[in-house]
């Protein structure tokens, strides 16, 4: 059974004048079949800890320790990360000219299962998983997220997320920018995967909206750089009454 | 009244204002290289070239030693001559333009003429094969197609030298000539030539040209119409490693109504010290009415540092054309798009190579040549395994 178990983390980044430090020592356990919401304000850190769990290299991790069963995942480059199982959905995924999105999506599934898909199974695998969630066929043929919306740039990572089958899926505000008939698509894709039991997902978000499609078994609420409190399904109900202005207050600090 | 149309861009961001063409050209086109002063570089047409690269080409000091080979294999039905300085045939394209082009023209000792008669409809191309053996050496070339016939010429340079060479190409009317230009030299040569079509009535002139070697590169591709009804297409593919100058000027005048002419280049670069140059001026004259054109120059920047020049230029003289756009932008690979990338499982040099292959793959499918897209590919492969990763 896979688990992420991320601790006392502290990243920063390179700002005017210095390091920045944006974490400042997240404890968190996911394991697979588990759905963590992460819910914090803007600013708060959210996306930090989901690219810093990625490695982009613009985040610099200055203490703690994180490790997918027992391995150490900090020392693994993104792509080792990827394969290891570690999947990120991107909050503003990124427009890739000139490669189709069939090719890109074959050259990743060949990469993260260490073959080539068999041709034949494979485009259907492709064509279900684009019906299924509403995506035109004519996609495949376009460059990776160039040109897309922003509700067609997330159902392209969530069909991502379907082919790809990672042990943890890091879900960075999936949910912003889609109206209601496409959150509901994209929820229904998440869910997809979450029924196989295979995946451990962390859901971030800054709106409780998509927690009444995708139901997460613990709530975080996540405020300057740590996790300020843990709780079960009702933390998200307390946070949609009230925000986050009891966090804020005592939680900012420069 | 000439309405000029400017556009271009480098990596740096500045837009380069195209300017008349004939502003372009530090000196009238002739054949003797005494018409052109000796280039410093603050020229218009030399100010992206690294002179103290040229080995002498460029001021007079290049001495002609031989070292090139060249083997011309030929299907049956062409003529394939060796002829000297005073054949008719020669020079009949066009002048040259720069002070290179016509110091080749002053230099050769011999050229080669190769002929396919009217009608003549070739089933396998001409192969020219230049291959440089370490000297200097100045050449001419003439490829005549009769009218009616249709030809492929494939032309590839290799191994090491420094040329200053010139090709003509003759389309007779009704003709088509399919013309590839690989530039495969090693990392040390210096190739600097003008190659002019003459476009003959309803003509078609389709020209490749693939850039991938040498220390300095820096050729003209130019087309002149000779009847009304004649279409040029002029392709173009780089890939401009660390140290490398690949310079491709192209100048297509329409000087004569009812032609039409198509420019694709694409180019990817990288290494800190990689500079490609693009120069793409169209001229449309008074009397062209009823032209058709288009030109398109992109480049891909994979690594920090790289250096693009890129000038679109569309002069218009008459307002009875058909039409007339250009469009020129170059790209980085972004840190991002790695990261993207790479982040789907994919390992970073084979991401690189991912978005080489996909944007070269879209020019090489808009060729149209099926039995050339898979030599094109194979090649690029070839570079892309040789050099990125
Ligand atoms: N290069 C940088 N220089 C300075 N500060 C930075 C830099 N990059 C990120 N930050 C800061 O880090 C903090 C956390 O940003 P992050 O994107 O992780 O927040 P978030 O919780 O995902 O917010 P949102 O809800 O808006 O997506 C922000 O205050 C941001 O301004
Ligand atoms: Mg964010």
């Amino acid at each position: 059974m896979a688990t992420l178990e991320i601790h006392d983390l502290h990243v920063s980044v390179d700002a005017e004048g210095g390091p920045r430090e944006i974490l400042r020592g997240v404890d968190l356990t996911v394991k697979q079949g588990e759905t963590h919401a992460i819910m914090g304000p803007n600013g708060s850190g959210k996306s930090t800890l989901a690219y810093s769990l990625a490695g982009h290299p613009k985040y610099t991790v200055t203490g703690g320790t994180v490790t997918l069963d027992g391995e150490d995942v900090l020392a693994m480059s993104v792509d080792e990360r990827a394969r290891a199982g570690v999947f990120l959905a991107m909050q503003y995924p990124v427009e890739v000219p000139g490669v189709s999105v069939s090719n890109f999506l074959r050259t990743s599934a060949t990469a993260i299962r260490g073959e080539a898909p068999k041709l034949r199974t494979w485009v259907k695998e492709v064509k279900e998983a684009m019906e299924r969630l509403s995506i035109d066929p004519s996609f495949a043929e376009r460059n990776v997220n160039e040109g897309f919306s922003g509700g067609e740039k997330k159902r392209h990572e969530i069909l991502q997320l379907e082919l790809l089958k990672p042990a943890i899926a890091i879900l960075d505000e999936t949910d912003s920018g889609l109206d209601v008939d496409a959150l509901r698509v994209v929820s229904e894709g998440v869910n997809r995967v979450r029924e196989s039991g295979q995946v451990g997902t962390l859901l971030i978000t800054h709106y409780t909206r998509i927690l009444r499609y995708i139901k997460p078994d613990h709530v975080h609420v996540f405020a300057a750089g740590r996790i300020a409190e843990s709780g079960g399904p009702e933390l998200a109900d307390k946070l949609e009454e009230e925000g986050y202005e009891e966090y804020v207050k005592g939680g900012a600090s420069e | 009244m000439a309405e000029t149309i400017p556009a271009g861009s480098t990596t740096d961001g500045v837009i380069q204002v195209g300017q008349p063409t004939d502003a372009r050209v530090s000196a009238p086109a002739s054949y003797d290289v005494a018409d052109f002063p000796v280039p410093h570089g603050r020229e218009e047409d030399w100010r992206f070239t690294p002179l103290e690269r040229l080995r002498g080409l460029h001021d007079g000091t290049a001495v002609a030693d031989g070292g090139v080979r060249v083997e011309v294999t030929a299907p049956a039905g062409v003529t394939v001559e060796t002829v000297g300085r005073d054949d008719a045939r020669l020079g009949k394209a066009g002048k040259p333009v720069d002070r290179v082009a016509a110091q080749a023209y002053s230099s050769f000792e011999k050229a080669s003429v190769v002929s396919v008669p009217k009608e003549t409809v070739l089933t396998e191309p001409v192969r020219i094969a230049v291959h440089g053996e370490g000297g200097t050496a100045f050449g001419h070339q003439v490829i005549a197609v009769g009218a009616f016939a249709e030809a492929v010429v494939v032309i590839d340079h290799t191994g090491d030298a420094t040329v200053a060479a010139n090709v003509e190409y003759l389309i007779g009317d009704g003709a088509k000539l399919t013309v590839v230009s690989v530039q495969d030299w090693d990392d040390t040569a210096v190739h600097v030539g003008q190659h002019t079509a003459l476009v003959g009535r309803d003509a078609t002139f389709k020209s490749v040209v693939v850039t991938f070697g040498g220390d300095l590169v820096r050729l003209h591709p130019r087309v002149v119409y000779g009847a009304p009804g004649g279409e040029a297409e002029l392709y173009g593919l780089y890939f401009t490693d660390n140290g490398q100058h690949q310079e491709h000027r192209l100048f297509i005048d329409h000087d004569t109504p009812h032609c039409r002419s198509n420019v694709a280049y694409k180019g990817a670069l990288q290494g800190a010290e990689a500079h490609a140059v693009w120069i793409g001026d169209v001229l449309i004259r008074a009397a062209a009415e009823g032209t058709d054109t288009y030109e398109l120059n992109r480049n891909l920047v994979l690594t920090d540092g790289a250096r693009v020049d890129s000038v679109p230029n569309l002069e218009i003289e008459t307002g009875e054309i058909v039409g007339a756009g250009h469009a020129s932008a170059t790209g980085r690979f972004e840190d991002e798009q790695l990261f993207y990338l790479m982040a789907r499982g994919i390992p970073a040099d084979e991401a690189r190579r991912l978005v080489v292959r996909g944007f070269f793959a879209e020019l090489v499918q808009q060729i149209g040549i099926p039995e050339l897209e898979e030599r094109l590919i194979d090649k690029i492969e070839a570079e892309l395994e040789a050099s990125v990763g």
